[in-house]
This record gives structure tokens, sequence and C-alpha cells, in this order.
């Protein structure tokens, strides 16, 4: 099947989503972001990979870090980034997508960083540009948000290296969750033997074991002896309906309290893509605890969005071996 | 071509290193092979001086050629560079391009007070204004030939020169 994201050679052209990758290039980013983690602790915080090129952050879904940590590791690669909310620019005057798209096309932007509030639509765009534009996904509708998942999986085997031996559980909001469905795909490659999901039925998509995960109901059963707990945000911006009782009722049953987490490993990390809501998905005090690494994630993520510009762009450069 | 046994070149430099020592010295290995040597230059001469590792993937000329490795190996400097000597270590000397990447990289983490140059072989055809200044030895080679250096299963170097007609 052909794959949108790899050129005729295989290499990376863009990335849209985990879905499809294979582990070959999941391992290439995330041993090219180890490099980049010690340029963050150095005097000096950039390298010169990405210089002379222009690096586009299209934002049609607002998300301040989202940005901010594309923006910071362009520049930490050199690059100039241009950010552009289009949500408070030219669409709200009734440009089209494609428009706005070949207006950066015409002044010679680099490579797209892309959010939009509709699945498929930074495909749409990836399959619009031209051959020497690469695109990322920053997040599109619950569909996908790669980025998010290779951080969180980059963290993961920071913390626990041995992932043929993990079992890893994702709790809550996996319905309007795009984060979750990129952690699943990006852990069952990487070799995760047990995923486990912990929701409430009304909070799960149909059919979701069919993404190779085991389904629980309970936060009990769910959590015991498991390595690594990865909370999602309870998507409020996205509901639509009563598909919960009440924000306490979802914290009394679901919220990851010390109690809960003692259900778990002792040396259990504990993992959240942020932003929180604290008492309704997490409890404050496991979420600033020892078993957190919470804030690790957002430092590797730039480490991590530094591998993927710098891959992309080694590739646009016509780069064989 | 009869190549030289890269253990009695190490001995060599590992002499011309230890001969140059200062108080303020550090040594630092280019990945892989001067890794390797480093290592071993350390277990020689068994003194207590601080040391790290540089890849210079991430500041090469030729980036946008080849672009990324596929295996990149993380640098660590693990001590202050401000004010050192620095004894910079790398297996095969060809075009200085590797020095200069790697010597960019360095002053990202400070401003050293010299750099030195060790390499095990220099095989020539510079294209810049760089030049060893401890050398194992001078090897004239062709272009198209392709020297290296390789470590076997008991750590033990031994050089392979490949010709690359095509």
């Amino acid at each position: 099947m052909h794959n949108p994201q790899l050129d005729a050679n295989g290499k990376l052209k863009h990335l849209l989503t985990i879905e499809g990758l294979p582990k070959k290039i999941l391992t290439q980013i995330l041993d090219s972001a180890e490099s980049f983690v010690g340029v963050a602790e150095r005097d000096i915080k950039k390298v010169p990979l990405l210089r002379g090129k222009t690096v586009c952050n299209i934002f049609f879904e607002n998300s301040t870090r989202t940005r901010t940590t594309f923006e910071i590791a362009a520049k930490r690669l050199s690059a100039d980034v241009i950010n552009l909310n289009v949500g408070t620019s030219s669409q709200s005057k009734g440009e089209t997508i494609l428009d706005t798209v070949d207006n950066l096309i015409a002044m010679h932007a680099d490579m797209f960083v892309v959010r939009h509030g509709q699945s498929g639509a930074v495909h749409f765009i990836a399959q619009h540009v031209p051959d020497n534009i690469s695109v990322i996904n920053a997040g599109d509708g619950r569909h996908a948000h790669p980025t998010q998942g290779l951080l969180d999986v980059f963290t993961v085997r920071r913390y626990k290296p041995d992932m043929h031996n993990l079992r890893v559980a994702l709790v809550g909001d996996v319905l309007h969750s795009r984060v979750a469905r990129s952690e699943i795909h990006a852990l069952t490659t990487l070799g995760v033997p047990e995923v486990r999901v912990i929701a409430p039925k009304t909070l799960l998509p149909a059919g979701v074991e069919k993404l190779g995960v085991q389904v629980f109901h309970d936060m009990k059963t769910g959590l015991k002896d498991v390595d690594v707990i990865m909370m999602l945000r309870l998507q409020n911006e996205r509901m639509t309906g009563a598909l919960l009782p009440s924000a306490q009722e979802y914290f009394k049953t679901f919220g990851l309290t010390q109690e809960k987490l003692s259900y778990a490993k002792p040396d259990a990390i504990v993992m959240h893509p942020g932003p929180m809501n604290r008492g309704v998905e997490i409890e404050s005090h496991v979420a600033d605890g020892s078993q957190s690494v919470i804030l690790p994630q957002v430092t590797y993520g730039i480490a991590v969005r530094m591998a993927v510009m710098a891959i992309l762009a080694g590739r646009q450069a016509g780069g064989g071996a | 071509m009869q190549l030289p046994n890269p253990e009695t070149l190490l001995a060599e430099i590992t002499a011309k290193i230890q001969a140059q020592l200062q108080p303020n010295s550090a040594l630092v290995g280019i990945h892989s092979g001067g890794v390797w040597l480093m290592q071993r230059v350390l277990e020689s001469i068994r003194q207590d001086i601080p040391f790290g590792m540089l890849d210079a993937a991430l500041y090469r000329d030729d980036y946008a050629r080849r672009g990324l490795k596929t295996e990149p190996k993380p640098s660590n400097i693990p001590f202050d560079v401000q004010d050192k000597h620095i004894i910079l270590i790398d297996d095969i000397f060809y075009t200085g391009r590797t020095t200069r990447a790697a010597m960019n990289e360095l002053f990202d983490y400070g401003r050293p007070a010299s750099i030195t140059l060790a390499v095990l072989i220099n095989r020539g055809g510079g294209e810049l204004p760089i030049a060893p200044q401890i050398v194992g030895a001078n090897i004239a080679l062709k272009p198209n030939q392709s020297l290296q250096l390789s470590q076997d299963t008991k750590d033990k170097l031994y050089l392979t020169l490949e010709a690359n007609d095509a």
C-alpha cells in the first residue's frame, strides 16, 4: 500500500501519523532525539542543521504548548520560524485552506507544521504541497498527534529501556484523544507486549480492541502491575452530549490518586500530555509527585521535534544514505 | 599495499599525547573510531583527565547532500570546555571537514584555550587549511580508496582498505 508519508526510497517525507510507520523509522527518530537532548543542556543551545530554512507553524486550532515547543525546536536547529494563527487571520476573512497554503509556498517556506481541528486536514495539505516541502502533523481532529506519541514513547524508553517487557496503561478519554491513538500505534510498533486502556464505556471508541489493546473499566484491575501510566486529558471542548455525569464523579472513578497509583508497580511512572485538569483526571499530589515524569515529557518533546525536523530536512536536500 | 598495525600506531600517538599533556588538558574523541582511540589512550596514560565525545553530524557541511545519519551517537562533553587545552582525537584524517565540524561544535560548549588534533593516520587529500599535529602514520591514498578503522570482539584495532572502482 502506498504510504503518503514515505518517498520512493522509503525515507520519511511527511510526518502525518504513526500508524503504518515502519519500526526502523520510529527507532531512527528516537535515536536521533538522543543527540538533541544534549543540545539543550549546553551553553549555546543551537545547531546549524536548518540554517537558512523557513519553518511555518500553521495553527488552524489554538495550542500554545505544542506551537511553542515546535518553535523552540525549529529555532534550536537554526531555522527561521513563522507562526500563523489562522483562526485569527485570513480564514476569518474567507480564505480557503489551500489558498493559505499556496501563499506560504509562494513565500518559499520549506516545512509546514500544521494543526487543524478536522481529522484528515493535514493529509490533505501534504498531498497538495510540492515535493520539496515537508508537512508535520501537529494534531488533526481526533485522528493523530504523532510527535506527542513519539515524545511519549521516547520518555518511556528513557525511563524503562526494556520496551519488550512492559505493561502500559492509558487512562481516560480515549474516544476524543488523538494522542491515545498515536501512543497506541507507537507502543505496539516498538514491541511493547501489553497495552491497556482504562475508561468508562462512553469514552471508548467502538472496536478499540482492534488496535491491539486490552480494555478495562475500573482502575483497580486495570492498573494492577503496570510499569507506565499514561493519563489522558478530559477533552471538554470535544465532548458533545452527556457522556459523563460530572467531573467530580469522573475523578472519583478514574482520577489518578495516590491510592489508585499504589495498584501499579512501585516504580511505575506517571505521564500526562498536558494541559492537565488537576482534580479531574489527576490529583495534584500525583502530578507533582516523585513518580511523575510530566515535565521531562515537555523537555523531551523539543528533542523529538528537532529529530523529526532534522530527518525531514535531510531528505528534502535530496540526500541518499 | 602493506597497512601498518594500528596497535603500534596507537602506542606512538599515545606517547606523543602524553608528552603534550598540561594541567588543563582534556581529551575529546570523535565517534566512532576517535572514541575507541581516546578510551585506549586513557587506559594507557592512567591519569585523571576530563574527557568527552563528539558526533559532529549536526555540524557537517554535507548534511544538505547526505541528510542525517541513520544511527547518530549523542555528543557528550561532561566538563567545562572554557580555557581547556583540548586534544581532539580522530582515527583517519582526510579532507579536514569532520575536524571543522567538530571544532564548531566544541566552540558551542565554550572557548577552549587551544585545540590539538591527534590522528592515527593522515591519508592526505586535505581540502581545508587544517592539519593534524599528532600523526601515527602518513599514508597517501587515492580518492577512490576508503580506509576504515574497526574493532574486533576483543577490542583489538584493525584497518581495512577498500577500492571503489565504480
